[in-house]
């Protein structure tokens, strides 16, 4: 077998030195009741061409969102990535190396990951970021926990404009590990006066949100400090850092996104990088890695992780969490898509997105019996339709168009949101994508 | 007049009046290396005998300071803040942790005194 | 008659070690932040600029610069080129890191996860349009259950940490469900730092049980602190110590004698794999390490994968979504709907880590039922042969033989001067990243060694060489050698207290810069 070196002689040659009969005397400890006398029932094994063929097959019975008009947004989005990223992840130093416990030799990792949280850092305008964590939704969770340490209180609010998921999640958490959430109705932008009291940990609110729409939460925020709480905001698409006001500047104490739209495909869902930022007064209470500049015994300078005392390796019960991974390779990816990108590449490309997202919204207005919910949009907004939106998305799949995600899917018991179609478009939709839909859309709705 | 005394936790603490000054041990400090961090309580906190009353961290292990004998926290010493290498340097002096207003100072008759702590330690090898 | 292909004899090149000018040595390039190579307006990707249109931002338009470096192309792969040339990897060389299964990560399995039918799919695309993806996942779950002989599978947990969460909540819903409010579990003292971690995040108070005379779990003990209170026992198997319980069938009836469940920590699954089912040891729930066990790479510390593996009386709690069978083929259940009600609900967004699903998937057909089973063997077989030839230079912790993991600790060092760490960090010279260190907890100086089984013995007989030379030195009085190391690697020993002390945790512009500017 391909993947295992020791030849029928090497083993003999082994068994010998460590004087065992066979290879069932070293599994003689495993009681005799649990012994499998020969491979279990699956198939044995196949070489590369075989393996190939059979997962193919699989993946060829899938739509690939690049084979058509691709409108699918709801928190993951399809974004161009510079062919030099995928190269540079898969270099065997980066890929096949294991966490930079020995910084004498993870000086590449570390330093990296340095980058990272500094590209982190300017983007959302907070002060101290962390070397990633699993994705969004967990993070989103990871900060609200933060905020509960934080302030002491134990009292969550979650905007209605909050990714259901990331709700989801939240309230998973909320009820093993101790707190409340009090989640908010959809579409979000709650009167702040009216969620925010002296018992709230923190307020959890999106940008651009759920439903695409592009608040202000400076007022959030004061009201949030005057009441002792702290205000979190999340991003689920972090290419609208490049065009909108960064959370930093309007008073975020907590900073959770998903990172997935520099360098990293769509994946079906992961594997995704959460990122997590805050204020340089918290950072003891931030989960996660944390890499740190330092001097070497040479006075060169050189990085290690630190701050680890806070890691469930070491404070073991009393951990800030029990988070023992980042989501590395991923968190390369961005780094290296952002690099590429600098400053006037991400400002192109989010007016890029933006663009296309305006005259995609202009042209499914002028739709009869469409109207467009947002008073402002990044790349992604939401539509009401004359009927429910799910109906609608099955029909155009026969068309050959991914028209994007009902709300439904998200919502399924909430009547209210049942005709709300959420719809992107970034730098890879075409005039011809939007000729599709607009075409598509036209006929299904006459 | 000045009255130390010792748990076997490796804290030491110091009875002036009815305020008393507490820290960890020269032996306790070396076994945890560079201290890098120090979380104290905060001031009006009320601690129990034998209950984490602080915390104190190095790169490698973060180790819970327990109280001596039960009070309340009557002052800390924010200098660790800026300069934790302190509990290393002089940890019986400069690197104190905090100080009690001591509920019931017969409490410090049941911890070890000097000799007996060193003995304790002499052990611990 | 021309000079310019004249041979260097090697008896010309001097001895002479020197410092060079720009610190570069050879190969090994030293190499600034991104941040400090800022071309300003620079950009390594070539994008159109949109025609003029109206902004609908609502007046949020960013003002002022974000503070990103502009840099071309080239620029940008000769910089992560080089800081790739700085790390050591599975690629590179042996990681005999106990616990860790580093494994070598095929190739195959990057190309497959790359398939555009597996990875430009969106998890929200309309369910009809990714059949093949439900299919992957399902005959996933098929080989994981089939594997681990238990009922059911939830896939969505991201690592193997949040496996370990998903575990516990399943049985705190379970316990919840029939009214059963316990507040302990209890946690071998040799337990990986999760395990408590994990507990206590879910209210529970954990309660350790120390190790006997073998190295494995203390029954005595153990049957001391079962009672009607504890929820769980955390019992990894074979444990950290490289060790298989022995007594795990009568622990696992003394658990559930007491109406607790028997929690499996996975991690270490590779020396079982294809020759013991966990579920014939009773276990109600494991968490698997699929970047362990089944090869997905490690990538510089993530992303990792932690399906938990189910018994019938877990399953109804597993979190969203399920892919089930239903009466038309494969159905998503995202909600908390019908056999779902009782789910715990999310645990993370969207589908779980479909890209090591796919490397995962890819690595098991490889290999397939024989080869996994033959994964166990040689991983154990290669850490029985480690043990045999460093028993008498290193101090075995535990008599017998063992899995496929190695516990040695600090005795043979006594009084050398020379510590676990210096011992590490010289053996880096040598060109190996050291073995796991201090872990477990309950010997002192722990060295825990796992060599897997992608190690041939070529490569172990090497590995055995630098050790024995290494303790030799040691023991010789060659003190300055470890206090010194590492010197050969990029940087040598990093002054972690400076950088705990003073955090240093991102690059900031310098301020004389920033006030020219002003």
């Amino acid at each position: 077998m391909r993947y295992l070196p020791l030849t029928a002689s090497d083993r003999a040659e082994m068994l010998a030195a460590v004087a065992a009969d066979s290879i069932d005397a070293l599994f003689s400890d495993v009681p005799e009741a649990a012994r499998l006398s020969g491979p279990v029932d699956l198939p044995r094994a196949m070489g590369e061409i075989e393996v190939e063929r059979l997962m193919s097959r699989m993946a060829a019975k899938n739509v690939a969102a690049g084979s058509v008009p691709f409108f699918i947004g709801g928190g993951v989005y399809r974004h161009h990535i510079p062919a030099a990223v995928d190269h540079l992840i898969q270099r065997g130093e980066f890929l096949t190396s294991y966490t930079p416990y020995q910084p004498e030799i993870s000086q590449g990792t570390l330093q990296y990951l340095f980058e990272f949280q500094t590209q982190v850092a300017l983007l959302t305008g907070m002060e101290v970021a962390n070397a990633s964590l699993y994705d969004g939704a967990t993070a989103c969770a990871e900060a609200v926990m933060m905020a509960n340490r934080v302030t002491g209180r134990r009292r969550a609010v979650l905007s209605g404009g909050l990714h259901p998921h990331y709700r989801e999640v939240c309230e998973t958490y909320a009820r093993f590990v101790g707190f409340e959430v009090s989640a908010e109705e959809p579409p979000g932008g709650e009167d702040p006066a009216c969620v925010v009291d002296r018992g709230t940990s923190c307020v959890v609110v999106q940008y651009p949100d759920f439903f695409g729409e592009v608040r202000d939460y400076s007022e959030l925020a004061r009201i949030c400090h005057d009441a002792g709480a702290l205000l979190v905001v999340v991003v689920t698409e972090i290419l609208s850092l490049g065009a909108v006001r960064p959370p930093g500047e309007m008073g975020a104490d907590i900073f959770a996104a998903e990172g997935q739209s520099l360098g990293n495909a769509l994946n079906f869902g992961g594997p995704h990088v959460g990122l997590f930022a805050t204020r340089d007064r918290l950072v003891r209470q931030m989960p996660g890695r944390l890499v740190g500049q330092t001097v070497d015994a040479a006075g060169r300078r050189g990085w290690v992780l630190t701050l680890s005392t806070r890691e469930q390796h070491i404070r073991r019960e009393r951990a800030t969490s029990n988070i023992c991974t980042n989501s590395g390779l991923c968190a390369l990816a961005f780094t290296i898509h952002l690099a590429l990108l600098g400053e006037a590449g991400l400002t192109r490309l989010a007016r890029l997105n933006h663009a296309a997202a305006v005259s995609l919204a202009g042209r499914l207005e002028q739709i009869p019996g469409i109207s467009l919910l947002n008073r402002a949009f990044f790349n992604e907004f939401a539509v009401r339709l004359p009927r429910p939106a799910a109906k609608v998305v099955e029909v155009l799949v026969g068309k050959g168009v991914l028209a994007g995600v009902p709300v439904s899917r998200f919502y399924p018991k909430n009547d209210a949101v049942g005709d709300l179609l959420l719809v992107a478009a970034t730098e890879m939709t075409t005039t011809e994508d939007m000729d599709r839909l607009e075409a598509g859309l036209r006929e299904v709705l006459s | 007049m000045s009255f130390l005394r010792f748990t076997k936790d490796h804290e030491w603490i110091r009875l002036d009046g009815d305020v008393a000054v507490v820290g960890i041990t020269d032996y306790a400090q070396s076994q945890l290396g560079d201290v890098v961090y120090v979380e104290l309580p905060e001031i009006g906190r009320r601690v129990e005998r034998g209950k984490e009353a602080a915390v104190v961290e190095s790169v490698k292990a973060a180790s819970e300071v327990y109280a001596p004998v039960s009070g309340e926290v009557a002052e800390v010493n924010d200098a660790l803040s800026a300069d934790p290498a302190k509990v290393n340097a002089d940890p019986m002096g400069e690197g104190w942790f905090l100080k009690l207003r001591v509920a019931d100072p017969k409490e410090l008759d049941a911890l070890l005194d000097e000799d007996a702590y060193q003995r304790f330690v002499e052990e611990q090898h | 008659m021309n000079d310019w292909s004249r041979a260097v004899s090697a008896r010309q090149s001097s001895d002479a070690s020197y410092e060079t000018f720009t610190g570069n040595r050879g190969l090994q390039i030293e190499e600034t932040l991104i941040f400090e190579q800022d071309s300003p307006g620079h950009c390594g990707v070539d994008l159109p600029e949109p025609a003029p249109f109206t902004s609908r931002l609502g007046g949020l338009e960013r003002q002022g610069k974000i503070g990103l470096p502009g840099l071309s192309e080239p620029q940008v792969v000769r910089h992560f080129t080089r800081l790739s040339q700085k790390n050591y990897a599975i690629d590179a060389g042996l990681y005999p890191l106990g616990s860790c299964t580093m494994k070598h990560n095929p190739r195959l399995n990057e190309k497959l996860a790359r398939l555009p039918g597996l990875a430009d799919i969106h998890p929200s695309q309309p369910v009809s349009t990714v059949p093949g993806a439900f299919e992957l996942i399902d005959t996933l779950a098929h080989w994981l259950k089939t594997l681990t002989g238990m009922p059911a599978i939830a896939l969505s947990p991201a690592a193997g940490a949040h496996g370990e969460l998903c575990g516990i909540m399943c049985i705190r819903a379970a316990l919840e469900a029939r009214g059963d409010r316990r507040v302990r579990v209890l946690v071998p003292e040799s337990a990986h730092g999760t395990n408590p971690a994990t507990a206590a995040a879910c209210g529970y108070t954990v309660d350790p049980i120390p190790a006997d005379a073998t190295g494995r779990v203390d029954g005595a003990a153990l049957e001391a602190k079962l009672g009607s209170d504890v929820a769980a026992l955390m019992l990894t198997n074979p444990n950290t110590c490289g060790l298989f319980e022995r007594e795990i069938l009568d622990i696992a009836e003394a658990v559930h004698r007491v109406g607790a469940f028997f929690y499996c920590d996975g991690a270490n699954f590779n020396a079982i794999v294809g020759r013991v089912r966990p579920a014939d040891l009773a276990i109600d729930c494991m968490h698997l390490n699929l970047h362990k066990t089944f090869s997905t790479p490690h990538g510089g510390g993530g992303p990792g994968s932690g399906p938990v593996a189910l018994s019938e009386a877990l399953a109804p709690f597993a979190p969203l979504p399920w892919i089930v069978h239903g009466p038309e083929g494969l159905e998503l259940v995202e909600h908390k709907t019908g056999a779902a009600e009782k789910s715990l609900g999310r645990l993370k967004g969207f589908h779980g880590q479909m890209g090591m699903f796919v490397r995962a998937l890819a690595y098991m057909m490889s290999h397939g039922s024989d080869g996994l089973r033959q994964v166990a063997e040689d991983a154990v077989l290669n850490a029985n042969y480690l043990r045999a030839r460093l028993a008498d230079d290193l101090s075995l912790s535990f008599p017998g033989p063992c899995m496929h993991e190695v516990l040695f600790d600090d005795r043979f060092l006594k009084d050398t001067g020379v510590t676990t760490l210096d011992f590490a960090k010289a053996l880096i010279d040598d060109g190996y990243h050291p073995m796991t260190m201090y872990f477990p907890l309950i010997v002192h100086g722990a060295l825990l060694i796992e060599p897997t089984e992608t190690e041939g013995k070529a490569s172990l007989d090497r590995f055995i060489a630098a050790v024995k030379a290494l303790t030799a030195a040691a023991r010789s009085g060659d003190t300055a050698r470890f206090r010194a190391a590492p010197v050969h690697t990029p940087r040598r020993r990093l002054d972690e207290t400076t950088a705990a002390r003073k955090p240093l945790l991102r690059w900031r512009p310098e301020p004389t810069r920033r006030q020219a500017a002003e």
